[in-house]
């Protein structure tokens, strides 16, 4: 076994008994990646081989503590001080950040090494990585295939040993789409769990930072190090972060769990709600109970969040004027030409349309009829999860409607590209926290199953999660050989 | 509702957005059909609920008014400029 192939927990164990270096570990890495990429393309920056060789070399020196010494990667959506981040977009494509995110510095905290900045669809909008003003990235178990988005980069390197994990931020599904689709575990925490200071924002009253691995329980050790309250993020919640690696036991006997039957219908492919309800059999036969039930409003969740993420975007992404950073187009002579020919060829299409949608949304006379009743629908959404909830434990469904989809199929229609997050979109409507792991195949793809719990109750998704992954042994699989 | 043109164009100069007439054509046949989409809201009735704002029953955050130290130098934040002078942000004229 090569030393990329190992899990962050088997990392860490190897580097603490001193079984390898850190730099035989770089490495490795290293070598896989540069090698890999060429084909995935997850990576928009991918950090000098010297300077990764310099870090795993000092930490060697040292006693091995936290993830010392272990190469990660971040969507580049995420600011770090003196390296590029561009949120896939040409308006911020010389934009190097003056300071890390939160969560950046919590992982340099615990000397963890950027490996570089991971792809995704332009300022997070998008569910294939296609919309990145680069170039698109190439699902590693079918390089013909989107990896999902729009954190897409960070759920391919994941799959494809690139690196054993990285961060992602999810608005309706960013996270948990891509991490089904590359067959790797993503978690969507709690809105308020994770700090959001210093991540280029997109929606702020639904984005949420989280977690790509390789296993539940890599899942659980980077929750550790990531997850608390900041006082720099005023939606961070000031509670006890609880140790999650201490949920993971299989024993499930007596949970709770709902099954919401809107979730099976609305065009899922069968391959994928079959082995989502083999999945729901283990749990039944594990103890569990597995019971039927109705969010009765989940339809709604999709049109309202195509209101309420476009308005919350087209304020969001006023700062981006040709003023104090980013790409400016500098043949105008006045401020008004400046900042409208800056924003028409900074931003992508996709961009444009959202931004264009959520003014419209907000603009004087559609208000009350667009945006604000779209903030009313949301309370009948949230309070179907709170309803079941008094009830449950979790619920379960498929993440998404399909397996990973061709590379341009879906690209000419953008109402047809929005209904791949209708799984996934009510949770965040919600502000719950979500989990997707994969439960298995269809046509050789991997097929991600959905567990939601409740507003912090993280650590009871990650013990119902475990529970599949030591029974499926999925997480050991790995994709297509010719890829890695 | 179908947005026709003078519509996007209207929207266009709210967002400080300088379209061509191609993306003008094409954003307001793809708006009218995500728009027609999203109309599916209207079948339910909610005069009696309230909306959603802030899915965390949050309080404002405050903290003393106190001095703090300056993480970032007036140089490092101006770096990032794409015209600076004399320690300022410069751009194209106003009036």
């Amino acid at each position: 076994m090569e030393l990329w192939e190992l899990t962050l927990q088997q990392m860490i164990g190897q580097l603490n008994s001193r079984c390898i270096s850190s730099a035989e570990l770089a490495e490795s890495v290293y070598e896989h990646t540069e090698k890999t990429d060429k084909a995935v393309k997850a990576f928009i920056t991918l950090a000098d081989k010297d300077k990764i060789m310099e870090q795993a070399r000092l930490c060697d020196t040292e006693a091995f503590r936290g993830i010392k010494g272990i190469p990660y990667g971040l969507k580049d959506i995420f600011c770090t001080r003196g390296l590029k981040t561009t949120c896939a977009s040409h308006i911020l494509d010389n934009f190097i950040p003056p300071y890390n995110a939160t969560v950046v510095n919590k992982l340099n905290e615990q000397q963890g090494i950027i490996l570089g900045k991971l792809n995704m669809d332009e300022f997070a909008m998008g569910s294939s990585t296609e919309q990145s003003a680069f170039f698109p990235t190439h699902n590693p178990w079918d390089l013909e295939r989107v990896p999902g988005g729009s954190s897409g980069g960070s759920a391919a390197a994941v799959a494809a040993g690139e690196i054993p994990f990285s961060l992602g931020t999810d608005t309706g599904g960013s996270i948990r789409q891509p991490a089904a689709y590359c067959g790797v575990v993503g978690l969507k925490p709690t809105y308020g769990r994770v700090s959001r200071w210093g991540v280029i924002a997109f929606a702020s009253s639904l984005d949420q930072v989280g977690v790509f691995s390789k296993t539940v329980t890599d899942c659980a050790i980077v929750m550790n190090i990531i997850a608390g309250h900041d006082p720099l993020d005023s939606t961070s919640v000031n509670i006890e972060r609880p140790d999650y690696t201490r949920f993971l036991n299989a024993d499930i006997k007596g949970l709770r769990i709902g099954v919401p039957k809107e979730y099976f219908q609305q065009g899922i492919q069968a391959g994928v709600k079959e082995e989502v309800k083999k999945a729901l059999k283990f749990y039944e036969s594990s103890g569990a109970l597995v019971e039927e039930i109705s969010l009765p409003h989940t339809e709604y969740a999709l049109p309202a969040y195509y209101l309420v993420a476009p308005a919350e975007a087209s304020a969001n992404l006023a700062r981006f004027d040709g003023v104090r950073y980013g790409w400016r187009n500098t043949g105008k002579d006045n401020i008004l030409d400046m900042y409208s020919h800056t924003r028409a060829e900074g931003f992508g299409d996709e961009v444009k349309r959202r931004i264009m949608l959520g003014t419209y949304a907000l603009s004087s006379g559609y208000y009350d009829a667009y945006y604000l009743k779209a903030l009313k629908v949301r309370t009948l959404i949230y309070q179907d999860f709170m309803k079941a909830f008094e009830n449950l434990d979790v619920i379960i469904s498929p993440t998404t409607p399909s397996t990973a989809f061709k590379i341009g199929e879906q690209i000419g229609d953008p109402l047809t590209l929005y209904l791949n997050d209708i799984l996934t979109v009510p949770v965040n409507m919600a502000g719950l926290p979500g989990i997707s792991i994969p439960c298995g195949l269809s046509d050789g793809l991997p097929v991600g199953m959905q567990i939601i719990g409740k507003a912090f109750d993280e650590g009871t998704i990650l013990k119902t999660a475990y529970a599949f992954e030591q029974n499926s042994g999925f997480h050991i699989k790995l994709p297509h050989p010719e890829v890695i | 509702m179908p947005l026709d043109k003078a519509a996007v164009e209207h929207v266009a100069l709210l967002a400080r957005l300088n379209l061509s007439e191609t993306e003008k054509t094409e954003f307001a046949r793809q708006l009218s059909s995500i728009l027609g989409y999203v109309d599916k809201l209207q079948e339910l009735n909610t005069d009696q609920v309230r909306p959603l704002v802030n899915i965390l029953s949050a309080n404002n955050v405050l903290r003393d008014d106190e001095e703090r130290p300056r993480p970032l130098s007036r140089e490092e934040l101006l770096a990032n400029g794409p015209s600076v002078e004399a320690a300022q942000f410069k751009v194209p004229k106003i009036l």
